[in-house]
């Protein structure tokens, strides 16, 4: 790295409780722009929560979330934004009014509505079907409307959460392909998974989660070659699938 | 069982009088439901989607009120339109605008309480992904009353077949006149009064055939749309 | 088309098209006539009003409930005219001032209809205060209207004459429906009771199985109507023109012999009152 690194998104200790439980326990990180981060972690670590916050769909309970980037309309930075999410979540309409409908949240005209919407339809290979209804689809094309309809807010960050968790792997390759491409369009992704081989398919940098703490983070290389946390190398050995497990808590805290 | 083939018979020589019975049946519940469409489902999804003092106690008092009894809102009604009460100067008791008040007061509530089950099932689901895309308050109500608009055709059909049952009401505030307020339930209760069971049975029979025409319509009508696949 | 475009069509839609098709309600002149359910259930009223339309261009629009009901929708205001029977009322009525005069109109008799059967035995008998006592006595299923209707209130002055407490009974072998004359006839042949009946009403009834009159002709069975304008005084919204034509068409000499040619199988059911002696049907 010979440039300084620019700066995206800072989370400062941020803690974050719900009925009693603190989930989020004083998580600090510093997101920068370019690399694709991959959040990993065992079920129930608080992942999925991490991007929900760092998406403004929950407010943090302590700390606080700092936005680098300019925003062109200042008083909201939700619209640099996009998410994806596990489940995708379809609107009872056609495929391409799917597309439309989240253009049209942003005031974006009816000509450019239509020219975007063809065109990551063609980039995410779903033209064929446009015209259908959306929840008809398959859930590996119901995931990638999902993606594509995020990709045309032309988001500066896309946060994708377990994108793939419940899909065959050939619908988990083509996502992917759709992911890198959405990568190498200029948008940032912030993603998580606890799939494995995944993080390593896709990962620049990562940031490995465990009861609501940050435990390690760094290049992708460099995690994978060797983590120092002992929970990190408990769960590259795939010793650490559910935060609860007994086992896992005779490792102490 | 003779009775059934003279109410049919009765029914095959349909004349003026009846057809004027059905239309204004139709006619009165039809717009009832329609206003009571425009006030319900805007209170139930906002019961559903918006939190503000009171919501709760709102919602528990819809859902009662689903089982208003029809005579209680036609004396209700009664009172507020007589020329003694507070709405007499309008002079509205015994007409058809009485009674398509009545029937609305008793539909609102149903349409509101299925109206807010339906949107609050869908919001759970859209929650996250509306919020996320950046919608308005209004927008979100909007797009859910669109994206379950199947859904609540059902509650206006509810709502419907409410309004056209009903008899107490119509009867207490239409006065079921003759050629002005005589809808298909009043003459039902007229010709029982006369002792005429043939007649009644064959209004009934068409009163159910309506309904259920009605009601088949819809379903296919939500069929088709939400198997629309161009 | 743009979603809010499509919103509007799909919910508006329909109410514009119910909303500009035209009502049923017919903009001539009408009044309203408060009357009780034997006027209507005969058909009395069906086959004389439309000759009162036709020469006066006016139209007349009933609401028939029990002789109660009906004076408390003119007091309230809410009639033009009031056709009833029941006398002292109807004389209160005006004395109160809710009324202008009160008219003879019309007058029919009641009759005691009870199961073929007669278990109280008081077929053929000819005073009728003396039958209710064999009906009471017996313990028969008697039917009332109990909703104080004209014929309600005549019932009632014939057991106080005989000194027949009813309200013991009641829910006994007494029983009031709560209900207009053909419901509680409905529920008489239902129950093979005995019940006191208006002989329009009677006449006109289909549903008659086992019932027959057992006894008709007591001068106290006699039922006359009265026809009253409601006061313009007291509510000035009153088509007062209107229904002083009725009312004196009602007693004209062609409104007289409109009432007097109804008939059901041949049968006289009201017989005009005017320049006439009350005399019984029969």
């Amino acid at each position: 790295m010979i440039a300084q690194p620019i700066l995206l998104l800072s989370l400062n200790s941020i803690c974050f409780k719900a009925s009693g439980k603190q989930l989020i326990k004083e998580l600090s990180y510093q997101f920068k722009v370019g690399p694709r981060s991959i959040i990993i972690g065992p079920n129930g670590a608080g992942k999925s929560l991490l991007l929900k916050l760092c998406h403004r769909l929950l407010e943090p309970s302590q700390g606080h979330i700092q936005w680098h980037v300019e925003a062109e309309n200042k008083s909201n930075t939700a619209f640099h934004q996009a998410m994806v999410f596990q489940r995708p979540v379809m609107l009872r309409r056609t495929v391409s009014a799917n597309v439309e409908y989240a253009l049209s949240l942003r005031g974006i005209n009816k000509a450019q509505r239509r020219a975007r919407t063809e065109e990551v339809l063609g980039l995410t290979g779903l033209n064929h079907l446009a015209r259908f209804s959306a929840r008809v689809l398959s859930f590996g094309e119901q995931q990638k409307l999902a993606l594509a309809r995020a990709w045309a807010l032309r988001p500066k960050v896309l946060f994708l959460d377990e994108p793939t968790a419940s899909l065959d792997p050939t619908a988990t390759y083509e996502i992917e392909k759709v992911i890198n491409a959405i990568h190498d369009s200029g948008t940032q992704i912030i993603m998580t998974t606890h799939d494995l081989p995944q993080a390593q398919r896709l990962a620049d940098e990562v940031l490995f989660i465990h009861r609501g703490r940050l435990l390690e983070s760094g290049p992708a290389t460099t995690f994978f070659a060797g983590p120092t946390n002992q929970f990190a190398q408990a769960f590259l050995k795939g010793d650490l699938l559910m935060w609860d497990r007994p086992e896992t808590k005779m490792l102490g805290d | 069982m003779n009775v059934f083939f003279d109410a049919i018979s009765l029914l095959i020589s349909a004349d003026n009088d009846l057809l004027m019975i059905v239309g204004l049946s139709l006619w009165v519940s039809l717009v009832a439901v329609l206003v009571a469409t425009l006030i319900g489902m805007p209170l139930g999804a906002a019961t559903a989607l918006y939190k503000f003092p009171g919501r709760k106690v709102l919602v528990v008092i819809l859902n009662a009120l689903m089982g208003l009894p029809p005579v209680v809102v036609g004396l209700l009604v009664y009172m507020l339109l007589s020329r003694s009460g507070p709405f007499g100067v309008l002079g509205l008791l015994f007409s058809p605008t009485a009674m398509i008040i009545a029937q609305t007061i008793l539909v609102i509530p149903i349409i509101a309480a299925l109206s807010r089950q339906i949107i609050d099932d869908l919001w759970v689901e859209y929650a996250e992904q509306l919020i996320s895309l950046g919608a308005s308050p209004t927008r979100r109500m909007m797009t859910l009353l669109w994206d379950g608009r199947f859904s609540l055709l059902t509650a206006v059909l509810a709502g419907f077949g409410r309004a056209t049952a009903e008899v107490g009401a119509v009867m207490i505030v239409g006065g079921n006149i003759d050629h002005a307020t005589r809808v298909m339930t009043t003459s039902i209760t007229l010709e029982v009064s006369r002792g005429n069971l043939a007649l009644a049975l064959g209004l009934g029979i068409v009163l159910i055939t309506l309904s259920l025409s009605i009601n088949a319509a819809a379903f296919l009508v939500k069929e088709a749309a939400e198997n629309r696949q161009v | 088309m743009t979603q809010s475009l499509k919103f509007i069509v799909f919910f508006l839609t329909p109410l514009i098209v119910t909303l500009t098709t035209p009502s049923q309600a017919t903009s001539a002149e009408y009044i309203t006539l408060a009357s009780t359910t034997s006027t209507r259930d005969t058909g009395l009223l069906s086959s004389i009003l439309p000759i009162f339309t036709k020469g006066s261009g006016i139209r007349v629009r009933v609401v028939a409930v029990g002789t109660g009901q009906a004076i408390k929708i003119a007091k309230n205001g809410d009639a033009d005219v009031l056709l009833v029977h029941d006398k002292k009322s109807e004389h209160s009525f005006v004395s109160d001032g809710y009324g202008v005069k009160r008219y003879d109109v019309m007058h029919n008799d009641f009759v005691v209809v009870g199961p073929v059967k007669d278990p109280a035995a008081i077929a053929g008998m000819k005073d009728v205060v003396k039958a209710f006592g064999k009906i009471a006595h017996n313990k028969s299923i008697f039917l009332s209207r109990g909703d104080d209707s004209g014929t309600n209130k005549k019932e009632y002055s014939l057991w106080h004459a005989g000194g027949i407490d009813t309200t013991k009974a009641s829910g006994d072998w007494y029983r009031e429906t709560g209900s207009g004359m053909g419901a509680t006839l409905n529920m008489a042949s239902a129950m093979n009771g005995y019940s006191l009946a208006d002989r329009g009403t009677w006449l006109a009834f289909k549903n008659r199985k086992k019932l027959k009159i057992l006894l008709e002709g007591d001068t106290r069975l006699l039922n006359p109507y009265g026809v009253i304008l409601v006061n313009p005084k007291r509510h000035p919204h009153v088509k007062a023109a209107a229904g002083k034509k009725l009312i004196d068409w009602l007693i004209s000499k062609e409104g007289q012999s409109a009432i007097s040619a109804f008939k059901i199988s041949g049968e006289q059911l009201f017989k005009g009152s005017l320049k006439q002696k009350l005399t019984l049907t029969r």
